[in-house]
This record gives structure tokens, C-alpha cells and sequence, in this order.
């Protein structure tokens, strides 16, 4: 039964590669040997393939220098671990001055509503839940559906977590959150260094089209911009990671969904 | 030695090869495949199974390579393929098949990335089609077009006798 199905592409590449289903082999060889000129091709393949392998044999064969010895690796991040623990103790002093001279400012001032506003309350909210190891987020990446449904309905706006895994971050899920201008999304991401980064969007009542900026808060920066009337703001410890792609990033899924 | 080294350590050899024929830049490479390692380390606990280390692993490795050409080419540094050390390019040919060996990875750098890593990944790393179809994150369907077309052009590349053309290298 199988054998007289036609041969496809797909199974001639199969059986070059070796991964052809049993029993079709015989059917293979029956149509190679009607068509020659499918031979040939086929040759060519495996010329070419054999080519290629010979051609880079010589990188895996190499010695391993010791950047790439794994126990030199694990050695290493356990050290780096230790250091982050002292850097989100710094992180967090930091914030404590930061966030006093934020409510001083309130009591005198009416709340800033433009993009430099959307920045600081994008850092307040990461120091708040970014670095929060037991909860970072209310809804976890399985629930991704019910978040974009619950932020959307909130923020009255078509608003989702931007995948970041090209970038390096695993996304950890998100939550709705307060500003001084009303609800916004934060979406929280884990780095590899279990460094976090969050991406927060809410509606703007001004600015509602900004051009990208970087600005660095402490020991933070962070990358704001606002287009059609969302703000985004991407927060990441500073150093931690090249923070303009990644932000990049997002406004380009941004202005997909 | 721990099971986290008992299941990297056999791929390294693979992860080079695959990150010298995409960047094509022994330091770069192994930049590379060092950032992959030190992520792969850090996420241990995230992979999903045993058994899929090996494409996990080259997962991780394609994504940074990829990010990291979309990197290079915002900043507009690239270089001609002429100006990359001839050393990482010389190889000797291989006269029993006819085809020698700068040409095949000329030919190779003349295809576009997605069909690249396809071909690598399948015909040089030997990665079933599935496997290859979780590293690149595309349906299984997509590796098989794009393996068709790609080692398609990769032969039409090789029987125009590998024309040196103006193809943009990416060197750090």
C-alpha cells in the first residue's frame, strides 16, 4: 500500500539524511533508477553535504580552550550569584531613598502623567515585584491568554507580553499594577543570570507618541517610548544586558498585535 | 562529574562547529558558544527533558547568533567577505569529490540565513528533522522547504563555480 504512493521531495531528502520510513526504500531506489536526472540531483546533495562536513570537521576536533570547560562555567556563576545578592541588597536601599523623594514630590506637586513619568513608575513597579522572589508575578507564563485578556480589558487596549526568548529572557508572566495615572501592564522576565527585566505599558494621556529613550535610574536603566497612545517602558539592571534591541524588541511586536 | 556535564559536555564539539560555520570567526564563535554555555548553566532547570539537551542546547546557540547578527546589522558593521582573516578561510580542498572546501562555504555564505542553518543543522550537525524544527522554532514542514530549496541553491551556488560576489559578511 505504501509503496505505491508517490514518491514526494520531502522522502528523496529523507533518504539522503537517512531518516526515510521503513519500507519505502525500495520504492525510492525504483523512482531514482527511472529518473536519472533525480540521481544526479540526489549526488550533487550528498556531494555537497560531505563537502560541508569535511569543511568544518576541523572546529569540533579542535581542543576545548578553558573558557568553554563547563566546571570553569558552574565555578563562575556561583560567584556571580553571590555577587547579585549583595547587588539587589544595593538595589534595594537605593530604592528606599528613591521611592521617599518620589512621595515627597507628590505632596507638593500634582502627578506627572508624560513619558518621563511612564519611565519612573516603570522602575517603581520593577524594584516592587521584579526583585519579589516568592510572587514576581500574578498570573505565570502558562496563563498567558487569561493575562492578555485581563491587561486588555483594563487598559481598554490590545496589550500583550512580547516573547523575549531570542533576546535571552524566559518570560516569567505579568500582573496588572498602579500608577499615579491608573492601571498598567507589567510583564516580568527572567535573564540568565536570574536577572530580571519587566516591560510595563499603560495608556497615555500625553506624549502619546514619543521617540525611544534610554535613561538610567540608580542602578537601573530604563528604555521609554509611546506610540498610538501606549507607553512602553523596558527596566533591566544596569550593565545587565544591552538594553536598546531588546527594547527594540518589543516595539516591533508592539506594532504587530 | 555531575549529570548537568554528563549531558552538555558531548555536544560542545557540535555547538563550535555550528557556531564557526554561522559566524565564520573563531574568536566570535566561541564567544558565542561560551554565552550559550554560561546560559544553558544558569537554566538548567529549565529545560524541559533529558533527552532534549542536544537540541536545547543549539537552540540556545542559534538564538544568540541570530540576536546578535540583528545587533551587527543595526549598527551597519559589516564587512566584506574579503576583509575576514584568510586563516579562518583557508582550508585545504578536498580533491576526491571535486569540491573544494572554501568553495562549499562560500557557496554556503551566499544563502540566506534561514536556509544556512537548516542545511548545518541537518546535513553537518545530523540532527533529526524534528530536533531541527524545535531549534529554529518552526513548524517541521518549514524545515522541509527549506531544506529543499536551500541545498537546491546551494547546488546552483557550487555549479556556478561559487561566484565571489559582493555578499555581505558579518565580522565583529
Amino acid at each position: 500500500m505504501t509503496a505505491d504512493r508517490p514518491i514526494g521531495e520531502d522522502e528523496l531528502h529523507a533518504f539522503l539524511d537517512g531518516a526515510l520510513e521503513e519500507g519505502r526504500h525500495a520504492a525510492v531506489r525504483r523512482y531514482l533508477d527511472a529518473h536519472p536526472e533525480e540521481q544526479a540531483r540526489l549526488a550533487a546533495y550528498r556531494r555537497q553535504g560531505e563537502a560541508l562536513r569535511e569543511a568544518l570537521a576541523p572546529f569540533a576536533d579542535q581542543a576545548l580552550p578553558a573558557e568553554l570547560s563547563l566546571k570553569t562555567l558552574a565555578e563562575r556563576r556561583r560567584k556571580a550569584l553571590a555577587g547579585r545578592h549583595r547587588f539587589a541588597a544595593a538595589v534595594a536601599i537605593l530604592c528606599i531613598g528613591g521611592l521617599s523623594g518620589w512621595f515627597g514630590r507628590a505632596a507638593v506637586a500634582p502627578p506627572a502623567r508624560g513619558i518621563d513619568a511612564l519611565g519612573r513608575e516603570a522602575v517603581d513597579n520593577y524594584t516592587v515585584y521584579a526583585s519579589d522572589t516568592l510572587r514576581p508575578v500574578e498570573l505565570a507564563s502558562d496563563q498567558r491568554a487569561t493575562l492578555t485578556r485581563w491587561v486588555s480589558e483594563r487598559l481598554d487596549a490590545p496589550v500583550q507580553a512580547p516573547d523575549l526568548q531570542g533576546a535571552g529572557y524566559g518570560f516569567l508572566g505579568g500582573r496588572l499594577v498602579t500608577t499615579p495615572n491608573g492601571p498598567a501592564a507589567l510583564f516580568v522576565y527572567d535573564g540568565t543570570f536570574g536577572d530580571r527585566l519587566t516591560v510595563m505599558v499603560r495608556p497615555m494621556e500625553i506624549d502619546r507618541n514619543s521617540p525611544m529613550s534610554e535613561r538610567s535610574y540608580g542602578m537601573l536603566d530604563g528604555v521609554t517610548w509611546s506610540k498610538n497612545g501606549l507607553g512602553f517602558s523596558v527596566v533591566a539592571p544596569r550593565a545587565s544586558t544591552d538594553l536598546l534591541p531588546v527594547a527594540e524588541d518589543v516595539r516591533r511586536q508592539a506594532s504587530f498585535s | 562529574m555531575t549529570d548537568m556535564e554528563q549531558l552538555i559536555e558531548p555536544v560542545i564539539p557540535g555547538l563550535r562547529r555550528y557556531a564557526n560555520a554561522l559566524v565564520r570567526d573563531p574568536a566570535e564563535a566561541d564567544d558565542l558558544v561560551q554565552d550559550c554555555l554560561e546560559r544553558a548553566v544558569a537554566r538548567w532547570g529549565q529545560r524541559r527533558a533529558d533527552n532534549d539537551t542536544r537540541s536545547w542546547l543549539y537552540a540556545i546557540l542559534h538564538n544568540l547568533a541570530v540576536n546578535r547578527w540583528r545587533k551587527l546589522s543595526r549598527r551597519g558593521v559589516m564587512a566584506p567577505i574579503d576583509t575576514v582573516d584568510p586563516r579562518s578561510l583557508s582550508v585545504a580542498p578536498a580533491q576526491e569529490h571535486g569540491l573544494d572546501r572554501a568553495d562549499v562555504l562560500r557557496a554556503l555564505d551566499s544563502l540566506p540565513d534561514e536556509y544556512r542553518s537548516v542545511i548545518l543543522l541537518v546535513t553537518v550537525e545530523g540532527l533529526p528533522y524534528a530536533e531541527a524544527a524545535r531549534v529554529l522554532g518552526v513548524p517541521l514542514g518549514t524545515v522541509m522547504s527549506r531544506l529543499s530549496r536551500g541545498r537546491a541553491r546551494l547546488a546552483a551556488a557550487l555549479a556556478e563555480g561559487a561566484p565571489v560576489k559582493s555578499h555581505l559578511r558579518r565580522v565583529k
